[in-house]
């Protein structure tokens, strides 16, 4: 994989120029709707129909969690943005969702572990979240935790069809655990939730069960919660906002 | 508005015009399963006039389910028709639906349309022959809130609506 290598920020940097809940609600949102992007390049060309459904139902589930998320995040910014203009009108170092969901499609072992990750954290973060003060973050939350259980029944199955199955699919999901793992440390940068001893958990009882290996390559990257991405988001917001960009403000 | 108000009337006494209202809507249809209506399906959460404006509150099946849009239009344009000129519908997340919310009326038209109703996995009914122990086929179906199933014994596949 070809990575651009960005200046790192530091760890947890907030950024003051930004209201933190207006911050936090995009980061979130932003998580769900770029992994919906590249869940939806895999409809047509999934390897069975039953895949591409289930992934096209995946994307479907993180979009609807996105446009509820960037809805609510648009009026707590009270600038007359809505999801539509939050979603088409950023430009990339506007966007907050972890670097992982940007990677690319990849393989399929690639598109599953990196599924997996998200699932195993999205089953620490939505029932967090759906205890919320926030009743709209709450309520989108209940919602995604039983979403979030049936893409972990998913993903979790194909991680152990992959990683106990044939030579070939071992080593195909091997080699996709240990592309994406150094975008794993992200995901708990600032573990408020402490999210990670769970996440952990998951992963260590599907790796054991899998046969696949945890990768003893320390180096970890981030910056996606400040803005600083990978090459891969510019990319994807090139094809995901062209029609807005230049047809400004058209509708169908 | 009480988001928790599943009843639309609550303890206060709905006003002629919100229970006229609320019969026009409540026989909005889910386009994706065009049997059973919004009522049917515990989609529809409430409906109340407030200072001449019709205010309708659904709540969605799933996350992303697009037919929420379209019932959105059609709820819209029920009203329209009715003579209520003043309409705003709002979506609440919260307390999240659950397919408990379909009502027995919704299960027996599911099953009629040849929708197994959502129950445990376990307790399918082949919505055809009515024969026990159907194959889950795929967890995800033609849409959102279905799996996909095939009957061990006529053979015949079938959506099932999951429990969730």
């Amino acid at each position: 994989m070809s990575d651009v290598t960005v200046s790192r920020a530091p760890q947890g940097m907030p950024r003051p120029d930004i209201d933190p809940r207006f911050h936090k609600l995009l980061a979130h949102a932003d998580d769900n709707l770029i992994l919906a992007h590249r869940l939806g390049e895999w409809i047509s060309k999934a390897p069975e129909l039953e895949i591409d459904i289930a992934l096209g139902n995946f994307a479907l589930d993180h979009l609807g969690v996105a446009r509820s998320l960037l809805q609510h995040a648009g009026q707590i910014e009270d600038e007359g943005r809505d999801e539509d203009d939050l979603a088409m009108l950023r430009t990339d170092r506007e966007f907050f969702n972890l670097l992982l969901v940007e990677q690319p499609n990849g393989d399929f072992a690639h598109s599953i572990v990196r599924q997996f990750f998200i699932d195993c954290y999205q089953l620490q973060l939505w029932p967090d979240l759906a205890t919320s003060d926030d009743i709209v973050v709450a309520g989108v939350a209940a919602k995604a935790v039983k979403e979030a259980d049936y893409h972990f029944r998913f993903s979790r199955g194909w991680m152990l069809r992959m990683g106990d199955g044939t030579d070939e699919s071992h080593v195909r999901a091997q080699t996709a655990v240990n592309d994406l793992w150094r975008f794993t440390g992200e995901i708990f940068e600032d573990d408020n939730g402490g999210y990670r001893s769970g996440w952990d958990q998951l992963i260590g009882e599907t790796f054991e069960e899998a046969g696949l290996s945890i990768p003893d390559d320390p180096y970890q990257k981030a910056g996606g919660r400040v803005g600083y991405h990978t090459e891969h988001l510019g990319y994807l917001l090139t094809e995901m906002q062209w029609m807005q960009r230049t047809y400004p403000g058209v509708e169908w | 508005m009480d988001a928790t108000d599943l009843s639309g009337g609550g303890v206060v006494m709905p006003t002629k015009e919100a229970t006229d209202a609320r019969q026009v809507v409540a026989r909005v249809v889910d386009p994706e399963i065009p049997v059973l209506t919004i009522e049917d399906l515990g989609v529809l959460r409430s409906v109340e006039v407030v200072d001449g404006t019709v205010v309708v509150t659904i709540t969605p099946t799933y996350s992303g389910c697009p037919a929420m849009k379209q019932i959105e239009d059609d709820i819209v344009e029920a009203l329209h028709r009715s003579g209520n000129h003043d309409v705003l519908v709002n979506n609440v997340f919260f307390p999240a639906w659950t397919t408990d919310w379909i009502t027995k009326e919704g299960h027996r038209k599911l099953a009629d349309f040849g929708i197994a109703p959502p129950t445990s996995p376990d307790a399918v009914l082949c919505p055809r022959c009515a024969s026990d122990h159907p194959r889950m086929v795929s967890r995800f179906g033609s849409t959102a809130c279905k799996a996909l199933m095939v009957c061990s014994s006529c053979g015949e596949p079938f959506d099932y609506f999951k429990a969730h």
